[in-house]
């Protein structure tokens, strides 16, 4: 059978641009580039309610990004939420008497976590766990205390 | 009395006769089908020890599909930015825009308006060639030298749909997100920063992008599957052929919308 070169070279193009296309949402539009990186340490934090905390949200300082949170369990004898983040390797000299709360970023936006670093010469390192925790605010609650509180007036 | 009895009886047999006669022609190209897919799969690897049949398939049915592929996943994308500033204006939610023009392209438009135009591309070409070649008694010429025309004929373009498909949708999503960020970021004045890191900490690739991924993976098997058989199953006139090109884009199309919504339930809802 008869091939022009210059099918094949289409055919060629065509499957590299297709592959080409898969990488870019692949690295451009999703997470992917974030991946990699499975190494770092791992710490804990126990929050009275960790709202609306999810897997894979951010952990940051001073606004920075430093890991993501890997796990949020029930702890059945505190009672409590125990978080479980994934500290990136090269961020490892936050004081261990840091301080955990967890924010909203804007008004509707996703929540994460922020750690608030101390004065402590020790460091945190794998399976440390963060004593002064924040809870999640909680919309409902705010609410009902400022209603509370205006009828006390 | 008793004769007007007996021809109402007649009357609902032949009515029963009817959708029994259909049901088993249905039932018949349903088994047909099958058996043809079967006899298609069996002929995949010594078709794959000839990867030039599947080369010259490749070129008519994703290379040529490729410049429809682009304008409307350009177009798509233009539109989404347009829609979506409108109403996310609204709320003071630009910056999300990118998020939500990636993840309805990745998700669903992607995958399913590629699989459409897809169909009405290349499968439709597909059955009218395969018709034709019934038709003018090319396949059992075939048959008569000795060769398999399932092998030589229909299993290179099966394989050939089935991988450009994919390939198809993630051109169709990665230009649709470029459409998008040209009309958002260029001509709405969305900030770049925001829209593009949005969008990657709210897409993740094994959820999202991967599902879209095997959506089109499903929908390039059933759409060759379904205009190969309709081609190979034509009656072997000028009519049959026409409408077997007409069954092959409208089935084609409840295919991929039915199996759409299934897999959407099986892969992001909790059904």
């Amino acid at each position: 059978m008869q091939h022009p070169k210059s099918l094949d070279t289409l055919v060629g193009l065509f499957v590299v641009i297709g592959i080409g296309a898969l990488f870019f949402i692949g690295m451009k539009v999703s997470n992917l580039a974030s991946y990699s990186n499975n190494d770092g340490y791992t710490i804990t934090a126990r929050f009275e309610n960790s709202g609306g905390l999810k897997v894979r949200s951010p952990v940051s300082v001073a606004g920075v990004r430093i890991g993501r949170i890997t796990a949020i369990d029930f702890d059945n004898e505190s009672y409590e939420s125990v978080v479980q983040m994934q500290i990136e390797p090269q961020y490892n000299t936050l004081p261990d008497d840091s301080s955990a709360s967890i924010f909203t970023a804007g008004l509707l936006g996703e929540q994460y976590i922020s750690l608030q670093t101390g004065a402590s010469e020790e460091y945190l390192t794998h399976n440390s766990e963060i004593d002064i925790t924040q809870s999640a605010i909680v919309l409902e609650e705010i609410i009902g205390q400022f209603l509370f509180s205006d009828n006390e007036n | 009395m008793t004769y007007s009895h007996l021809g109402q009886n007649l009357n609902m047999i032949t009515f029963l006769s009817v959708i029994g006669q259909s049901v088993i022609a249905n039932l018949t190209k349903t088994g047909r089908g099958t058996l043809f897919l079967k006899q298609t799969l069996s002929c995949t690897f010594s078709v794959l020890c000839h990867p030039r049949l599947i080369i010259k398939q490749l070129f008519s049915v994703g290379v040529l599909t490729v410049l429809i592929i682009t304008i409307s996943g350009l177009f798509v994308g233009m539109v989404l930015g347009l829609q979506g500033y409108y109403i996310l204006s609204d709320f003071g939610a630009e910056e999300t825009l990118g998020v939500m023009i990636a993840a309805s392209l990745v998700r669903e438009l992607g995958p399913v308006v590629s699989a459409l135009l897809f169909a009405g591309r290349a499968g439709s070409s597909l059955t009218a060639e395969i018709g034709l070649m019934k038709a003018t008694e090319q396949l059992a010429g075939m048959e008569m030298m000795a060769v398999d025309p399932i092998q030589r004929i229909i299993c290179p373009r099966f394989l050939a749909g089935c991988l450009s498909m994919p390939l198809l949708a993630a051109i169709f999503s990665m230009v649709g997100v470029l459409g998008g960020q040209l009309v958002g970021v260029t001509l709405l004045g969305v900030d770049e920063g925001a829209f593009w890191s949005q969008m990657q900490s709210n897409i993740d690739f094994y959820d999202d992008i991967l599902n879209g991924v095997i959506k089109s993976l499903v929908f390039g098997f059933v759409i060759t599957w379904i205009s190969l058989f309709e081609g190979y199953d034509a009656i072997p006139t000028a009519e049959g052929v026409s409408r077997a090109t007409t069954r092959t884009v409208v089935y084609s199309s409840f295919a991929i919308l039915g199996m759409d919504f299934i897999l959407t339930a099986l892969m992001f809802g909790d059904i």
